[in-house]
Formats: structure tokens, C-alpha cells, sequence
């Protein structure tokens, strides 16, 4: 975590000169009048990848291209559409790199067995040390 | 000349621990009485180092631009002790720490040891000697710190504006001497397993290394944590980055590796296991050191991607590493385990931590390097990140914080009474917590209730040990227990307000706006511009009040020149139950300015919590120190100075 | 303990540096992919921006022979070279229309007149949702639809000299 801030702090600080003229899309940094419907959107952009940053959620990032697509998601959590639709939406043109919530694809299964592998290891190797039989 | 005398100090030490390391092996077989020479060098390699990196940091201090390391890093404008800490805020300069702080460890380590038995601290040097040796070929070879620069240049290129910062300064030191303190441990098991003389006093011997580490570690990822929080303006202090992920793995492993010391220096059992944790635990160091220089994974934290110094790296990982494990896998069958557990007893209980603290390490590991092996595998990329590990790891995590508190009431052996009897209070407690926020906050998600329960619980529950006897009259390490256990349910309710309760307000506001956030009313009073000394600044005035009297809080957005860059720097108030965090960003051209605010109530426990989680092994540590110091006056064996020195 | 056991840690390393090894010998392709690759283009229509160029629509995009839809800005510093290959394929008869991400008129109109025209149309995208909407992540990156309005494929970065035999092929097998 040392240098951990050494380019966090690089990349957060936005060169000045990589960036359109225009200002940020009306709903990057505003939110939305439904407290619910923020809340749906605030949690999803947690979970968005930033795809100009290298590592972040859009939620964190001053990247514009991140602003804009809290604009969308927060446009279209409005319009009523579902996070998990929104997500989708993300991932049918970007692929699942762009979730950071592994999807259920077939891909990210072990991620969701390994838990259970280990744990099963784990009581696999500790049943000799611990002894079950009740002594005198 | 300061550069290249600190360029052969390390040539020198590097020579003395091939000498250390020749010398060690027919030490240990018996064919030579190398211990008192073995002991010298390793004292010399230590302030050969020492001086190596004192002359860096000299190099620093007077900002001498022939160096190259002082050109690419330094700045004769930067304050003093920016261009002092510029000396480790860098790859090269860093290594050097890593290798000195390896070396004086062992020479602390070759003086200090009494408890270990001769051959064994013999290998165990030769061992510290054998990591040496890769790391100061790795920087003498790949990343000479003291390269010179000719002609020198007329100013230099480091006045990074971002690492100009107490956090830089306190930050890397702290975690590196965790890192590779944790070596010593990696070496006395390596010496053990070479001499298989595994038993508790051995533990009594790793037993403060590890500490100690744990200790600087626990304080390092702790202060990372808050440095982000501060720095970074959006709220967050984890975001399961890998470079995050590859500092907590090493504190998983000598979490879980200090526990079982403890089942081996009371029970002289767990052998096997103790000793290949305390293998695993300076193997993640190795990791994480790899990973972030490597540029393997994408981190907004990586710095000096540099593929070559990678596979440098992880060749020494391969030998250093896989040679442990074949040591272990060879020996492993002559240690002597002793009898079974009973299942309710404080040995038991320890086990089950060490398997909770291990499968959280293995499911970072995996979470972490997943990823990478998807794509070899099938080309696909996928990310994994917080969802993931917050609702893999946090269970695990609860759960085993909720052992903790009935853990330390078990006795060794057997125990006997009804241990359960004694947590009704605390079990009390925890249902009251749940109910409270049932009622509360009906539509918290699951994870932060059960936070709030478990802390409730454990906070209860910890200090149930010093009730025994006489609290005043119990021994210092288990006040460090109960302080540390105490810290993990501070820790954890301060991580529970924070995903429960933190209010946040975005908005574009104008001056002369009032916005709320929690129970703040927030005035916006305007921009003004400002200068500091590099750098023009936006600062946006914002009076907040709830009730009687305002605060002023000035978040600013700093403009700097040589490079051009940006940077925002938000304005905490820390109040006694939570923190107001205030952040300004830019103008809109229908004349608002972004303001970013949130109230965050209680969020400083966190960071409290972790703080009393490093108290706790200090005084831990303290406590076995001064009982040491104690034995050591009462039973002085004769002639120890003429054998140890 | 078993052999299984003790040498489980080993077995795992390996398993470890295989991967790593990989790694770093397989360089990181830093870049995101738009997935779109093969399915038709989202449906879109975006204003004009420069005076006397018309706007873009997905509509236009199948017009039955392909097209280099090259996502740029004014504000982008390689697409300015880039602007003298497109005029180069712009010559050999390959229709480009640009998607303009983040543009001021007078701001693409200057660039415009400074590096070269090869745009039959432009569409102005303020807030990067039809960047977003076919999947690219960055400016420049051009994307070859098919006469049937398929998108063939994505180039991203931009399009250089050497890559310009590449791109007149694969337009010829999108026809």
C-alpha cells in the first residue's frame, strides 16, 4: 500500500490538458431528487469499472468519461430501469471486465466455489488435531 | 563521493552475506565453530546497510543531482523533509530500505537471540544471509540507487505535489519494516526445519519478531488506509485493490501465524503448521513486493512497471520460495506432533482461527490473482472487486470476530467450566445491537447489521479475561490481548456506521446556496482564489452548523504548474461522533461549483480501532520484553557475555 | 502428513509462477474491447456540429456499403495525425464519418481547417452516450460497419500508416 498513494494520487489528479472543453453531463455530479433511486444508483456506480482509470469504480473517478456514465446510469435509473438492467447494458458492450461484481457467467464460478474449497480443505486438515470423542 | 561510498558499503555487505551464508553451512553440520564469526558479519552486513542508506538519504537531504535517483525523485524546492522521505518514495530507494531493513534485523536478530537453540540461529542467519544475497544482487544489478548522472542536471524532476505528504513519509518506512521483519520469522522457520529442532522454545524465540512486525504492519496498512481516505476525496478507505489486497495477505498470514506460536510455545504442538506459516508469511511480502513493481496487475497503486525488474523478482520468489517448501515438504514428516485437541479447549480454538485467518487470506489470493488466470486460460477478462470480496470475505470475517471474543476464555487443554455462561452479557448485548438496528434502520443490508451485532458482542465480550483475577494484577500480555480483541470491535463498528449511516450530498451549488447533509446545514459562501507556495488554489468557503454555532470548512482544489496537475484537497472536521468531509471540484458554466459532502458519523473508529489493535501488540510485546528483562537479571547465565558477544 | 499435503504448497507455487510468467511475458492489453463485434449498431441519431456537414444516424450507417465511423475530438492530441490517414483512405474511396465526443463547434471547426476534412458526416456526441453505446472507451478508435449496418470491426488508437493496408481489406470483406 506504500506507493499505494503515490500514482492513486497521479491518476486523481487530473492532467489538465487530456480534457474536452465541455463541462461534465448534467447528472455526473448531482443527485438524483428519489432518495431510493440515488441509493440504487450510488451502490451500481460503486460496482462499475472506470474504464480510462486503472482500478476505480466510476463512483470514485474524475475521469469524464466516468462522469458520463454516471450520467447514464443515473438517467436511467430514473427512467425505472433496474440496476441489475443497467448492468447488463454495460456488460453487453463491454464485456464482464467492466463489472467489478464477477457476473454468472460460467467463468467466474470457481471465484464462487474457491470459499467453499477452502474452507473444505481447511476442515479437512484440522479434523485430526481436534478430537470429537468426549474423554472421561 | 557520499553516493559511491554508499554504493560499495552495499557491495561490501553483500559480499559479507555470501560469507555468512558459506560460512553457516559447515557451521551447522558441525565440521567448524563459525557462530561467534557467523554473528560478527551479520552485525557488520547490518551497518554496512545502514550506512548505505543513511549516504542515500544524504544524497536526498543535500539534493545532489548527479545522482540520477535524486534527479528523477527530487526537487531543490520541496521542503525538507519531502526530500528527505523522497528517499523511499521510490523503487529504487525502497529496495534499499527492504534490504537494509533485512539485514540490520538480522544483525538485531544475531545479538538479541538467546532462547534459540545454537544451530538453529546458525541456520537461521545463514538463511537471512541466502534472502539477502538475491535482494542486494537485485538492486545492485537492476536498480542501483546510486547511479550518477553526468553532467548533472540543474534541477530536478520530483516535485510531485502528491507526495508531498506526511502520510509519504510515515507510510512506506512503517509497512517495510512489517514486511521484512517478518523475514526473521521465514528464517528461524527455514533454520528449524533444517535442524528439526521445532519445539516451544523456538516459538519463544519467533514470538517477539512476529509481534513486532505485526505490530508496524497493522499501524502501516492502518495509516494507508487513512492517508487514502483523506487523499483521495471520494470517502473510501478499501477498495480490495490488488496492491491493497497484496499488504493485507502478509497481515492475514502473521495474524494467523502469531496465534499458533502461541499453541506452539504453550503446547509444543501445531509444528508443521506454525512452521510453514511463518513461511507463507514473508512469501506474501515477497508477493506483494512482486505485484506492485511488476506491473502483473492493473492498481491505480503500482508504480514502477517495469517487466524486467518483474522477472528479477520473481525468480528470487521461485527460488526463495519453492525452496521453503521443498525444505518443508522433506522435513515436515520428522516433526512430532503430539495428541488431539480437545474440541473445546483454548488450542482448539485457536486452530479454528488460524483456518478462518487462512481461507480469508486464500480467498484474497484468489479473488486477487483470479483475474489474471482467467485471461491465460481463456482470454476473457473480468474483474473482481469489492462485491466479491465483501460478500465472500466479510462473513468469514464476522464470524471469526465473533469467536474471538469466546476464544480467549477457553482454557488450554480442557476446559472445563461452562465458558458459555460467562458470555450472556455479552450475547445480551449483541442481540440488543441487532434489535436496535432493526428498529433503527429497517432497510440496512445484512453485512452492517451483523457488524454492528458482532461488535456489540465482541466489545463485551474481549475484556472478559481480565476478570478472572485481579485485572490490575494480570499480566501485560493479556491486557495486549484484550486491548487488540477490544480494537477489532471498535474497528468493526466504526466499518458498519460508516456503510450504514454516512449521509452524502452531491450538488452544483451557488454561492449563497444552503444544502443539508445528515443533520448539517451546509452554507456555501462562495470561491475565492488563494496561493500556497508551488501551487494557485481554488478554496471554496462552507459554513456548516447543526444547532447553535458554525463551523468554517475550506476544501480547496490546488493548481499546480511543473507538471501541470490538479489535485483536490478536502476539508475534514472530525467531530466526536463522526467526521464531516468536504470536497469542492469545478465550475459550471451556469456559474455553480461541484461540491461534494458527506457526513460520515462515527467513521474515525475505524481507524481508532486499528490503532488499538497495534496498542495491544505493543503492550503485548512490552509485557514478554520486561518478563524477559525480568528472567534474564534473576537467572543470568554465567559467562553469557563471553559467549554471545 | 500426508505426501498430498506436504507438498500441496509447492504444488500451488507452481501453479503461481506459471500464471505470473504468463504474465509477464504476455504483455497487458490495457485496452477495453466493445463487444459489439458482430451485432448492428445501436440504434442512435446525433446533431450536426460543424455548419454545412450533416449529422449521424445509426439509419445512415446501412446504406449498403461499409463505412470507417471514426470516433475523435478536437481536444484529442493523436487524432491529429491521424486526420492525414483517413484523408489518405478517404482517397482510395472509403466513406469516414465521425462521431465528435465532447466537441465545441468552433473548437472542431479550427481542427477541421488546420489538419484536413475526411468526414462525410459528423454527429456531435456532448455527453460520450454513443461513445458509450457501441462500447468504446476512449477517443480516437474507429469502428468498420458493414453495408447492412453490422458492425465488423473496432480499431482503437489511431489509425496509422501501416494499419491502413489492414483496414482497406477488412472493408473489402465487409462488402
Amino acid at each position: 500500500m506504500r506507493l499505494a498513494l503515490f500514482l492513486a494520487a497521479v491518476a486523481l489528479a487530473a492532467p489538465v490538458l487530456a480534457d474536452s472543453n465541455l463541462p461534465p453531463a448534467y447528472w455526473s455530479n448531482r443527485q438524483l431528487p428519489d432518495a431510493r433511486q440515488e441509493a440504487r444508483a450510488e451502490a451500481l456506480m460503486q460496482e462499475i469499472r472506470c474504464l480510462v482509470c486503472q482500478g476505480q469504480s466510476i463512483a470514485d473517478s474524475d475521469a469524464e468519461l466516468a462522469g458520463d456514465m454516471r450520467d447514464l446510469v443515473r438517467r436511467r435509473v430514473a427512467a425505472g430501469q433496474s440496476p441489475a438492467e443497467v448492468r447488463n447494458w454495460l456488460i453487453q458492450r463491454y464485456g464482464s471486465w467492466i463489472s467489478y461484481r464477477p457476473t454468472s457467467d460460467p467463468a467466474a464460478w470457481p471465484l464462487w466455489l474457491a470459499p467453499l474449497v477452502l474452507l473444505a480443505a481447511g476442515a479437512v486438515l484440522i479434523r485430526r488435531r481436534i478430537s470429537t470423542r468426549r474423554s472421561a | 563521493m557520499l553516493a559511491e561510498l554508499g554504493l560499495a558499503a552495499l557491495w561490501l555487505a553483500a559480499g559479507l552475506a555470501a560469507l555468512q551464508l558459506l560460512l553457516s553451512v559447515p557451521t551447522v553440520r558441525g565440521s567448524v565453530d563459525g557462530a561467534r564469526t557467523i554473528r560478527a558479519v551479520a552485525v557488520l552486513q547490518g551497518i554496512l546497510t545502514l550506512t548505505a542508506f543513511a549516504a542515500l538519504l544524504v544524497v536526498f537531504a543535500r539534493t545532489d543531482l548527479s545522482v540520477a535517483l535524486v534527479f528523477e525523485n527530487s526537487h531543490s524546492a520541496k521542503p525538507f523533509i519531502y526530500k528527505v522521505a523522497g528517499a523511499w518514495g521510490n523503487h529504487e530507494g525502497s529496495m534499499l530500505l527492504w534490504v537494509t531493513v533485512l539485514a540490520v534485523a538480522g544483525a538485531v536478530f544475531a545479538v538479541l537471540a538467546r532462547r534459540t537453540g545454537e544451530r538453529t540461529l546458525i541456520a537461521a542467519l545463514g538463511a537471512q544471509a541466502a534472502l539477502g544475497l538475491g535482494f542486494y544482487a537485485f538492486l545492485l544489478i537492476a536498480s542501483n540507487p546510486f547511479a550518477r548522472l553526468n553532467p548533472a542536471p540543474l534541477e530536478g524532476r520530483g516535485l510531485n505535489p502528491l507526495l508531498q505528504d506526511p502520510g509519504l513519509a510515515f507510510h512506506p518506512p512503517t509497512l517495510y519494516l512489517g514486511y521484512v521483519g517478518l523475514s526473521i520469522a521465514f528464517s528461524l522457520a527455514v533454520g528449524a526445519l533444517v535442524t528439526t529442532e521445532v519445539d516451544s522454545r523456538l516459538a519463544r524465540a519467533m514470538r517477539p519478531w512476529v509481534l513486532g512486525a505485526w505490530i508496524l504492519l497493522t499501524l502501516g496498512i492502518t495509516a494507508g488506509s487513512y492517508w487514502a481516505y483523506y487523499e483521495l476525496g471520494w470517502g473510501g478507505y478499501w477498495f480490495w485493490d490488488p496492491v491493497e489486497n497484496a499488504s493485507l495477505m502478509p497481515w492475514l498470514a502473521a495474524t494467523a501465524l502469531l496465534h499458533s506460536i502461541n499453541v506452539l510455545a504453550a503446547r509444543a504442538a501445531l509444528k508443521a503448521w506454525t512452521m510453514m506459516l511463518a513461511v507463507l508469511a514473508f512469501s506474501m511480502s515477497m508477493v506483494g513486493t512482486f505485484l506492485v513493481r511488476s506491473g502483473v496487475l492493473t492498481s491505480v497503486h503500482a508504480f514502477a512497471i517495469d517487466p524486467e525488474r518483474g522477472t528479477f523478482l520473481l525468480a528470487l520468489l521461485a527460488i526463495y520460495v519453492g525452496a521453503a517448501f521443498v525444505l518443508f515438504a522433506v522435513r515436515a514428516p520428522r516433526l512430532r506432533e503430539g495428541a488431539p485437541f480437545e474440541l473445546v479447549s483454548r488450542e482448539s480454538g485457536l486452530v479454528i482461527n488460524n483456518l478462518l485467518l487462512t481461507v480469508i487470506l486464500g480467498i484474497v489470493f484468489v479473488g486477487t490473482l483470479y483475474p489474471l488466470f482467467v485471461e491465460a486460460i481463456t482470454g476473457e477478462k473480468l474483474s473482481v472487486g469489492a462485491p466479491y470480496f465483501n460478500a465472500v470475505a466479510g462473513p468469514l470475517a464476522l464470524l471469526l470476530a465473533a469467536l474471538v471474543g469466546v476464544g480467549p476464555l477457553l482454557s488450554w487443554r480442557r476446559e472445563r467450566r461452562p465458558v458459555l455462561r460467562r458470555l450472556t452479557i455479552p450475547a445480551l448485548l449483541g442481540l440488543t445491537a441487532l434489535v436496535i438496528t432493526i428498529i433503527l434502520v429497517p432497510h440496512l443490508a445484512i453485512l452492517p447489521r451483523l457488524g454492528f451485532t458482532v461488535a456489540a458482542f465482541l466489545a463485551a465480550a474481549a475484556p472478559l479475561p481480565l476478570t478472572v483475577r485481579n485485572p490490575l494484577r494480570a499480566p501485560l500480555a493479556t491486557w495486549g490481548m484484550v486491548v487488540s480483541h477490544f480494537g477489532i470491535a471498535v474497528a468493526l463498528t466504526g466499518m458498519a456506521a460508516n456503510g450504514a449511516f454516512t449521509s452524502e450530498r452531491l450538488a452544483v451549488a451557488r454561492p449563497g446556496q444552503q444544502l443539508s447533509v445528515g443533520p448539517w446545514l451546509i452554507a456555501f459562501d462562495g470561491v475565492t482564489p488563494t496561493a500556497g507556495k508551488n501551487f494557485t488554489a481554488l478554496e471554496a468557503e462552507l459554513r456548516a452548523s447543526r444547532g447553535e454555532g458554525a463551523i468554517i470548512l475550506r476544501p480547496q482544489t490546488h493548481y499546480f504548474s511543473d507538471p501541470p496537475m490538479e489535485t483536490s484537497e478536502a476539508a475534514i472536521r472530525t467531530f466526536w461522533n463522526g467526521q464531516l468531509y468536504t470536497v469542492v471540484g469545478r465550475e459550471d458554466p451556469s456559474g455553480g461549483w461541484q461540491l461534494r459532502l458527506w457526513w460520515k458519523p462515527f467513521v474515525t473508529l475505524i481507524w481508532a480501532g486499528g490503532a488499538l489493535i497495534a496498542i495491544g501488540g505493543a503492550l503485548a510485546l512490552l509485557g514478554r520484553a520486561l518478563g524477559g528483562w525480568r528472567r534474564l537479571r534473576a537467572h543470568r547465565e554465567p559467562g553469557w557475555r563471553e559467549r554471545y558477544i | 502428513m500426508s505426501r498430498a499435503v506436504r507438498f500441496a504448497p509447492l504444488i500451488v507455487l507452481a501453479a503461481l509462477l506459471v500464471g505470473l510468467v504468463w504474465r509477464l511475458a504476455t504483455p497487458v492489453d490495457t485496452n477495453v474491447h466493445s463487444r459489439l463485434e458482430g451485432q448492428p449498431v445501436p440504434a442512435f441519431s446525433l446533431a450536426p456540429i460543424v455548419p454545412g456537414k450533416p449529422g449521424l444516424a445509426s439509419a445512415d450507417l446501412a446504406s449498403g456499403r461499409p463505412r470507417l465511423v471514426n470516433v475523435f475530438a478536437s481536444w484529442c492530441v493523436p487524432c491529429v495525425t491521424e486526420v492525414g490517414v483517413l484523408k489518405q483512405l478517404q482517397a482510395s474511396g472509403v466513406t469516414v464519418d465521425g462521431i465528435a465526443v465532447r466537441d465545441e463547434p468552433q473548437a472542431l471547426a479550427s481542427f477541421l481547417a488546420r489538419n484536413g476534412d475526411p468526414y462525410e458526416r459528423i454527429g456531435s456526441d456532448p455527453q460520450s452516450s454513443v461513445q458509450i453505446d457501441l462500447g468504446s472507451s476512449g477517443v480516437p478508435e474507429s469502428f468498420i460497419v458493414d453495408g447492412r449496418g453490422i458492425i465488423r470491426y473496432q480499431h482503437i488508437g489511431p489509425v496509422e500508416p501501416s494499419d491502413v493496408p489492414m483496414i482497406l481489406a477488412k472493408l473489402d470483406a465487409a462488402k
